[in-house]
């Protein structure tokens, strides 16, 4: 597997702790920049980036509108937006309708990330309750990138990664703790 | 198999912004590339159009320019959009407004007018409406047709009751409108001090002095240099000790001019200018 330049990680219900465990056992050296999609309410103030922030050596944020996207940090989707990549490797937000009910998107992210980005970027969907991220993930594979897709059979909810290997059966299929070894040996492959 | 592969390309936005600048003199390149090209592929879906079949009805067909750009604008808005920020404008900048004899608010970037009604609502609150004229101005003409009739859909109007309650305002958001079958009409009192009218942010200059100027979520459509630029159309346009404020992911800290500018609230983007 191509070291990526960018790793789009796409959850939703029954994969918040899993992201949190995640987050918490990559290793520091990891100069990869991360950027996480959640779904969560915009209407409560979650503490969650800055909770991260303070428990591990990388740097944690939300991503900010036209903020260039850096290594050796983890960014989040703000709450009530959508979070493009722009072909030059910043961010923007967008307040555009929600997608499968869903803002943000793991589409948009996801579309936008593999355009920008073409064979060097990675996605990676996990459990939820929706069809949010299929189609972006077809896209980050049709520009030649990796993905992987968490087994729905482990899966807390299997809706969203079954939704993605429906659209495209071969995408391969891994457990959560494949895809956590997967992502630690990014840190040191090159 | 499902066929994904994008309509176009950032090359062909490039050909098709160079197209509507030669013809129509409408300068799209500031904006911000990836949701510009989104609006541009969903709008070809809508019409099920190719690339050629879109530059050929920009070019040939009569109307269809100006349909592209109101459909190319993302136009969603509520009323008491993040409440928190009311809130701020409640016990923040209300106050401060009150020692100015008479008040010119602009609202850029308005869509539907549901933010214009709004900040009439917080000037009746405070006793400031009757010094008070707000102007509203978007690019997009048809938005601007909604917001001047002040009629939206009752369902969405309760949804900003709760919005209205969380901004601490003194009321109900019902007694400030008439509810009819599926409606909900704003009534002559709220609009006798606005006006609504087009402008575009890109190419129109100043064209009033204001005491306040709210442009919220129009900023982050747009990349940093035309930031800039909107922003100095801004700070030409505004009195001293006059108040910006932004959407709740727009700040100044591109604009170049936050020496002028005190931070009221670093979270909601509000600001106010210090210096001139
Ligand atoms: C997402 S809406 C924001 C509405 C409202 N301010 C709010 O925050 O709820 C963005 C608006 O900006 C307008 N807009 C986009 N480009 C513009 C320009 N160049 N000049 C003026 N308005 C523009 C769009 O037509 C749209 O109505």
């Amino acid at each position: 597997m191509k070291k990526p330049e960018i790793l789009c990680i796409g959850g939703s219900a029954g994969s918040y702790h899993l992201i949190l465990d995640l987050l918490a056992t990559i290793p520091t050296q990891f100069q990869i920049p991360l950027v996480v999609i959640i779904h969560r309410n915009e209407r409560y103030d979650s503490k969650i980036e800055e909770n991260l922030d303070k428990r591990i050596a990388l740097r944690v944020k939300v991503a900010e509108d036209k903020e260039a996207i850096q290594a050796g940090t983890i960014y989040f989707a703000p709450a009530g937006y959508h979070l493009l990549i722009e072909p030059d490797f910043t961010f923007s937000l967008d307040i555009s309708a929600p997608l499968n009910f869903c803002r943000p998107a793991i589409d948009v992210t996801f579309e936008t990330a593999a355009e920008a980005y073409q064979d060097l970027c990675c996605g990676i969907l996990l459990s939820g309750a929706n069809q949010d991220g299929a189609k972006g993930l077809m896209r980050i594979h049709e520009f030649g990138g990796n993905c992987l897709v968490q087994d729905p059979v482990e899966a807390e909810i299997s809706t969203m990664p079954q939704a993605a290997l429906t659209l495209w059966p071969a995408h391969p299929i891994y457990t959560y703790n494949e895809l956590k070894k997967i992502i630690i040996q990014m840190t040191y492959s090159n | 198999m499902v066929k994904l592969v994008p309509l176009i390309t950032y090359e062909d936005l490039s050909e098709i912004i160079l197209l509507v600048k030669n013809v129509y003199d409408m300068d799209l390149s500031g904006y911000s590339k990836a949701s510009l090209k989104r609006r541009v592929i969903r709008f070809m879906e809508l019409e099920k159009l190719d690339l050629l079949g879109l530059k050929t009805a920009l070019i040939n067909t009569k109307g269809f320019y100006s349909h592209f750009i109101m459909e190319l604008t993302v136009n969603v808005t509520e009323m008491f959009r993040d409440p928190q920020y009311y809130q701020l404008l409640n016990t923040e900048v209300m106050p401060y407004l009150a020692s100015f004899p008479r008040l010119r608010l602009w609202s850029a970037g308005c869509s539907t007018g549901e933010e214009v009604y709004s900040l009439s609502i917080i000037l009746q609150e405070h006793g400031l409406y009757q010094r008070s004229f707000i102007y509203g101005t978007d690019i997009n003409a048809r938005v601007l047709d909604t917001a001047k009739k002040g009629i939206y859909s009752l369902a969405k109007v309760k949804e900003y009751s709760d919005n209205y309650l969380k901004s601490g305002c003194k009321n109900s958001l019902s007694d400030y409108y008439t509810a009819m079958y599926e409606a909900a009409c704003m009534p002559n009192e709220l609009k006798e001090k606005i006006l609504f009218s087009t402008h575009n942010l890109v190419s129109d200059g100043v064209f009033n002095e204001f005491q306040f100027i709210s442009c919220r979520n129009v900023l982050i459509y747009f990349e940093i240099d035309l930031q800039k630029k909107v922003f100095e159309l801004f700070d030409k346009s505004l009195a001293l000790f006059g108040f910006l404020c932004l959407g709740s992911k727009e700040s100044m800290i591109h604009s170049g001019l936050l020496h002028k500018y005190k931070v009221i609230d670093k979270k909601y983007n509000i600001y106010q200018k210090i210096a001139l």
